[in-house]
């Protein structure tokens, strides 16, 4: 049990990234920490698909000049996968950065909590 | 191939780039190319469900220029025939419907911002609806998320940007752990075309590897759906977000958004895990505790609400609920029940959505029940549909809501075991809590009372009037001519694989 977590560190790590950022997603009343912990799950699963993807002792997926040997290089769908993810990754924070910048204006406050009290008193 | 193979690729790129386009537009021409893509695609969808029924099968269609299994690939059969066509055509109406509301709700420079978030959103559900590839599944689902959280933003006051963002915080974690769900997945079989993964895990079931690391998946995409779907105990969001936000908005979040992530969790479970994998793993169970709490909880809540459109987005938790028993049978009468009860509640709800709003505009744009009193009277035809959608949600014979019930506890009566005698027990319990509140809400807006609220210059507008007409019309074709349907649904489901 522990030799293979020992063996598979990359991914034992990013599953445990991936609890910390889905917790403080979840649990946090600051809306930026939620924010934060948004982004500390998606690239915990980012690195769990490029250490996935990666082959001990390979190259760059990038063909260069003489004909492609597949078995020289690692394989290369685990990082489009990455590279897609972190794309919709960038537009949700945005979203949800947008989102807290009016939020805040209007209440002056990040805590999700009180901007509720707050919400519900203005009626 | 025929041309008509390329209509669901012509559907979802067109509505893309008319939500492109949108953004620059006046909101009148926004509105009217948007309307006018939303038909355009109501057309292809049928086309493509007549081509499906024609041929008898289903077909796949390459994006790009890498055959399977390293390309990318969009599949229609009958029953995406059958969604996308219905979602088109609910999202049409509920456009129409909504459509005086938006101008009062929605400051003057956002209302063309609306369009943009609907083309998206009707792109994204269709791609929800057709794609064949486990990872675009997940890229549309984002976007989804994006553009439903817009819908109820775009509102801007206190309450919608709050709903809001605890839309976007719970629908994310429910992405979340849907995207490693996936990437598991992928580590596990290698593929991400849904084909592939089906005969990979079945490899794997037979041989009992890695049974473990495959419960996980099961369990992780499983959960994952059912968040942002608003099954049971993850439904905080979901009052706020479907009582605050403008009329159109509340009945395609209602209506088409969760639902387009129930029919993925169903492609799933026929089209890359396995129905034999998924029926042993037990996660059956999980959906039909927690659909069986639903009815239960998701109707206490909505008796306990003062307010008519809290009270119909609390009566969405239970319907939930009703479909995730359905698929908790472990069957396919089950998931027959439940995806036609996603169909009949899809048009009911939406159709009670934007009926509150137009009770509620005769009634000095309130929503408490006191003032809601003898709205029916003041707009005839928004009362009329309300209460045809009551008697719906209730199950009363002749309308759809009564054909789900019959079909779930016909799958219920199919089990025999203590699901069934659980099933019935809670489908009655449920029913009478329903009638409780919808009966109540009924009478209230036939109470002649509040007569101050009286504008004889009131008429109702001619797209509200032909918007309820349809619901109202398909809610009966759904409850009296249900058969064709069910016949299409299990066709659809014997394409999947």
């Amino acid at each position: 049990m522990l030799r293979n977590l020992f063996a598979n560190y990359y991914e034992a790590v990013s599953v445990i990234l991936f609890g910390i950022g889905f917790t403080t997603l979840l649990l946090n009343r600051n809306m930026i920490k939620k924010i934060l912990g948004l982004n500390i799950m998606d690239t915990a699963i980012y690195l769990f698909l490029a250490a996935k993807g990666y082959i001990f002792g390979r190259k760059v997926p990038i063909v260069t000049g003489s004909v492609p040997e597949p078995e020289k290089y690692i394989n290369p769908i685990p990082t489009g996968l990455v590279l897609t993810g972190i794309v919709v990754s960038v537009s949700v924070t945005a979203v949800m950065l947008s989102l807290t910048i009016r939020l805040y204006r209007r209440y002056h406050t990040l805590d999700i909590d009180e901007i509720t009290r707050l919400v519900k008193e203005e009626k | 191939m025929e041309f008509v193979c390329n209509f669901p690729f012509f559907c979802i790129v067109l509505s893309m780039a008319t939500g492109v386009i949108s953004s620059v537009l006046k909101p009148k021409a926004a509105k009217a190319l948007s309307v006018i893509l939303v038909s355009l695609s109501c057309i292809c969808s049928f086309l493509v469900l007549g081509y499906t029924i024609k041929t008898g099968s289903s077909f796949t269609y390459m994006m790009g220029h890498f055959p399977a299994p390293f390309g990318n690939e969009i599949r229609a059969g009958i029953l995406e025939g059958v969604m996308a066509s219905f979602f088109s055509v609910i999202m049409l109406l509920s456009l129409l419907g909504g459509e005086k509301y938006l101008k009062v709700d929605i400051e003057e420079p956002k209302q063309n911002l609306y369009f943009v978030l609907v083309d998206l959103l009707l792109s994204s559900l269709l791609a929800l609806v057709y794609t064949n590839d486990l990872f675009t599944a997940y890229v549309f689902v984002e976007i989804n998320t994006i553009a439903a959280g817009g819908l109820i933003m775009i509102r801007s006051n206190g309450h919608s940007m709050l709903a809001s963002m605890k839309y976007m915080i719970m629908s994310l974690l429910g992405s979340g752990l849907l995207l490693i769900g996936i990437s598991l997945q992928y580590d596990l079989t290698g593929h991400l075309l849904m084909e592939n993964i089906q005969t990979a895990i079945a490899g794997l079931a037979k041989t009992g590897e890695y049974a473990v690391p495959l419960t996980v998946i099961i369990g992780l995409i499983s959960v994952g759906i059912a968040i942002k779907s608003a099954l049971f105990p993850f439904h905080a969001w979901l009052s706020d977000a479907y009582g605050f936000s403008t009329a159109s908005s509340a009945a395609i979040l209602s209506s088409l958004v969760s639902k387009a992530y129930i029919f993925l969790l169903i492609k799933i479970v026929y089209r890359v895990i396995g129905t034999e994998v998924f029926w042993n793993s037990k996660i059956t169970n999980v959906f039909f505790v927690l659909g069986v709490a639903g009815m239960l909880f998701g109707s206490i809540s909505a008796m306990k609400e003062h307010d008519m459109r809290k009270m119909i987005a609390f009566s969405s938790v239970a319907q939930i609920g009703y479909i995730y028993m359905g698929l908790g049978f472990g069957t396919e009468l089950g998931v027959v029940a439940a995806v036609f009860h996603i169909m009949s509640h899809a048009a009911t709800k939406s159709m009670l959505f934007v009926a509150c709003r137009g009770l509620s505009e005769v009634s000095g744009d309130k929503k408490d029940f006191s003032d809601l009193k003898g709205a029916g009277f003041r707009n005839r035809i928004a009362g009329a549909a309300f209460s045809v959608g009551a008697f719906s949600m209730v199950g009363v014979p002749l309308f759809a809501g009564f054909i789900s019930k019959l079909y779930l506890t016909s799958a219920a009566l199919e089990l025999m075991s203590v699901k069934m005698a659980v099933a019935v027990i809670v489908l009655a319990i449920s029913t009478i809590l329903n009638a409780l509140y919808f009966v109540r809400a009924v009478i209230s807006i036939y109470t002649p009372r509040n007569e101050h609220y009286r504008d004889a210059s009131f008429r109702p507008g001619k797209t509200f009037c032909g918007g309820m007409v349809c619901f109202i019309g398909i809610n009966f074709v759904l409850g009296l001519a249900s058969y064709p349907l069910i016949i299409a649904i299990e066709q659809g489901l014997h394409m999947f694989w």
